[in-house]
C-alpha cells in the first residue's frame, strides 16, 4: 500500500472539559496510483484527517505511513494543495513552482527547467513571469498543483482545492486534474464536500460521518473515465452517497 | 465645441494646481507679516531666508555651511536608524514566530515604549558622555519601537498556509524564516521603517541640541538663536523638513514598486 492510515484518532484539547473529538479510529489504505476522495458533512474532520496525513497535525492515537515509513511531520513525500492556493505573491509563477526544488538545493538552471515542464503540464506556458495576483483563481490553483507536483511527492493531498472556484471553472479544473493524474500516475487523496465532484473524480469515495469523524462506508466508482456526470451509475452512486451523508447528520 | 474643450482643459489645470493654493497663501501671509512686524529677530522676511538657502556652501557663524551640517545630521541619523532597525527586525521576527519570546519580551516593550526617546538624554549623557554614541543611542531608541511593532505585526500577518505549504515542500526552520516569513512580512516591516525613520530624524535634530554638540542642523539652529539669526533658524528648519520629506518619498517609492502585491493580493 502506498498510503496507510492506521487507527487514527484525534482529540483537540480545550481549556476546560474533555476537549473535542474530531476523528475516531479511522483506518484507510490507498493503493499506488489510486484516486481517493474523502467526503463528509462540514465539520466531520475530513480536513483534520488530511492535515494529519500531511504531518501538519499529530494524531492523538494511531499512525500514518507512506511506503511503510511513518509520517512524523511535514515532508516533501506528501505534496499538499490548499483551498486558498497559498502561492507566494512576491514570487513569479515559475519561482513559485520551483520553490520546493529551491528548498531542496537544486541548482537554478535545473530547477527552472523542471518547473517549466510542470508549467506546461498544467497548461500555463506563457505565464512563467506573471505574478499570482495577475492570474484568475483557476490559474492560481493550477500553479499550486504544479508546485506540489514539481518535487515529485509519493502522494498528493488536496484540501477542497476547487472550493473557491465558480461552477464552470470547477468542472474544467476537475477534467484537467484527471488528465494530469493520468499523465503523472500519482496517488491522490482529495477532500471535498461535493458529492458530484467525488463521483466524477474518484476510484473510491470514503464517506465520513459527522463529528467525531468515522468511516461510514467506502464506495467504489467503477464507471470508466471520462465519466458522463449524468450517467445512470453516477446518479445511483450519488443517491447512495447522499443517503449516507443524511443518515450521518441524523445521528448527530 | 472648441470652447468647451478649452474650458475642460483649464478645469484640469486648475485641479492639478489646487495643492499649491495653501502654500502660496501661507508664503504671502508670512511675507506680509514680516514686513508689517519689521523685526528680523521675530520673523525674518522670505528674501533673507532665501538668501541663506541660496548659499548652502557658505560657512555660517563659523559652524560650517548649511550642507556640511545637513551631511553630519544625515550621517548620524543613518547610523542610529540602522542600529535601531538591526535590533528591532530580528527581535520582532523572533517575537512573532515564537510565542515564548513574545511572552518574555512583551512586558518590557510595553514598559519602555511610552518613554519618549528624549527623556533618555540625561541618562545617555551619563552613560556615553557627549558625542556620537549618545546621539546614536537616542536615535536608535526612536527608530526601534515602530520598527519592532510593525515587524511583529508583519510576521503575524503571514498567512498560515504560506508557512504550511513551505513545510510540506520540505522547508527547514531557517528556510521558513528567510524565504517565507521575512518576505511575507517585509511590506509591513517597510512601513515600520518609514515611520521609524521619521522619528529617528526628529530625534537627531533634538539630540544635536544636547549640550556640548558642535555640529549638525539641530546644533546650527540652536546656535543661530544665540546670535539672533532667525533667518538661519528658519532656513535650517526648511532643510530639516525637505530632507525628512525626501527620504519618506524615496521609501514610499520602494514600497509602491516592490510591495504592491500586498494591495493586489486581495
Amino acid at each position: 500500500m502506498k498510503l496507510e492510515v492506521d487507527h487514527v484518532s484525534k482529540r483537540f484539547a480545550v481549556d476546560q472539559g474533555e476537549g473535542t473529538e474530531a476523528l475516531r479510529d479511522v483506518s484507510l489504505s490507498v493503493a499506488e496510483g489510486e484516486f481517493v476522495c474523502l467526503l463528509g458533512p462540514s465539520g466531520c474532520g475530513k480536513t483534520t484527517l488530511l492535515r494529519i496525513i500531511a504531518g501538519l497535525e499529530t494524531p492523538s492515537e494511531g499512525e500514518v505511513r507512506v511506503d511503510g515509513v511513518p509520517v512524523t511531520g511535514p515532508t516533501p513525500r506528501l505534496g499538499m494543495i490548499f483551498q486558498d492556493y497559498s502561492l507566494y505573491p512576491w514570487r513569479r509563477v515559475i519561482d513559485n513552482i520551483a520553490f520546493g526544488l529551491e528548498l531542496a538545493g537544486v541548482g537554478k538552471e535545473e530547477r527552472l527547467a523542471r518547473a517549466r515542464e510542470y508549467l506546461e503540464l498544467v497548461g500555463l506556458d506563457g505565464f512563467a513571469d506573471s505574478f499570482p495576483y495577475e492570474l484568475s483563481g483557476g490559474m492560481r490553483q493550477r500553479v499550486a498543483v504544479a508546485r506540489a507536483l514539481a518535487t515529485d511527492p509519493a502522494v498528493v493531498l488536496m484540501d477542497e482545492p476547487f472550493g473557491a472556484l465558480d461552477a464552470q471553472t470547477r468542472n474544467a479544473m476537475q477534467r484537467e486534474l484527471l488528465e494530469i493524474w493520468t499523465k503523472t500516475k500519482k496517488t491522490v487523496l482529495f477532500v471535498t464536500h461535493s458529492v458530484d465532484e467525488a463521483v466524477f473524480l474518484a476510484d473510491r469515495i470514503v464517506v465520513l460521518t459527522a463529528r467525531p469523524g468515522q468511516i461510514r462506508e467506502v464506495v467504489e466508482v467503477r464507471e470508466p473515465r471520462p465519466r458522463d456526470r449524468t450517467c445512470e451509475e453516477c446518479a445511483a452512486i450519488r443517491r447512495h452517497v447522499l443517503g449516507l451523508i443524511d443518515e450521518g447528520r441524523q445521528v448527530r | 465645441m472648441p470652447g468647451i474643450a478649452r474650458n475642460r482643459r483649464n478645469h484640469g489645470v486648475a485641479r492639478r494646481l489646487r495643492w499649491a493654493v495653501l502654500p502660496v497663501l501661507f508664503l504671502v501671509a508670512w511675507e506680509l507679516a514680516a514686513v508689517l512686524i519689521n523685526n528680523p529677530f521675530v520673523l525674518p522676511t522670505l528674501e533673507s531666508v532665501a538668501a541663506v538657502l541660496a548659499t548652502p556652501f557658505a560657512s555660517i557663524l563659523g559652524t560650517g555651511s548649511l550642507l556640511q551640517n545637513a551631511a553630519v545630521s544625515l550621517e548620524r541619523v543613518l547610523i542610529g536608524f540602522f542600529v535601531g532597525a538591526a535590533l528591532a527586525i530580528p527581535l520582532g521576527i523572533a517575537m512573532g514566530r515564537w510565542r515564548l519570546v513574545e511572552e518574555l519580551v512583551d512586558p518590557m516593550v510595553q514598559l519602555f515604549r511610552p518613554v519618549p526617546p528624549l527623556a533618555w538624554v540625561p541618562l545617555a549623557l551619563a552613560w556615553f558622555r557627549i558625542g556620537l554614541t549618545s546621539m546614536v543611542f537616542i536615535i536608535a531608541l526612536g527608530a526601534f519601537f515602530p520598527v519592532l511593532l510593525n515587524t511583529l505585526d508583519g510576521v503575524r500577518s503571514v498567512k498560515r498556509t504560506w508557512v504550511e505549504a513551505a513545510m510540506t515542500l520540505g522547508a527547514t526552520e531557517r528556510q521558513l524564516l528567510a524565504r517565507v516569513i521575512l518576505p511575507g512580512a517585509l511590506p509591513t516591516i517597510w512601513t515600520g521603517m518609514r515611520v521609524g525613520f521619521g522619528i529617528a530624524w526628529m530625534c537627531v535634530v533634538a539630540a544635536e541640541m544636547m549640550p556640548g554638540t558642535n555640529s549638525g542642523l539641530g546644533y546650527l539652529i540652536l546656535y543661530s538663536y544665540n546670535f539672533s539669526q532667525v533667518q538661519v533658524i528658519v532656513a535650517g528648519m526648511i532643510v530639516i523638513g525637505i530632507i525628512g520629506l525626501g527620504i519618506d518619498l524615496a521609501l514610499r517609492q520602494v514600497e509602491l514598486r516592490r510591495f504592491s502585491w500586498r494591495e493586489l493580493e486581495r
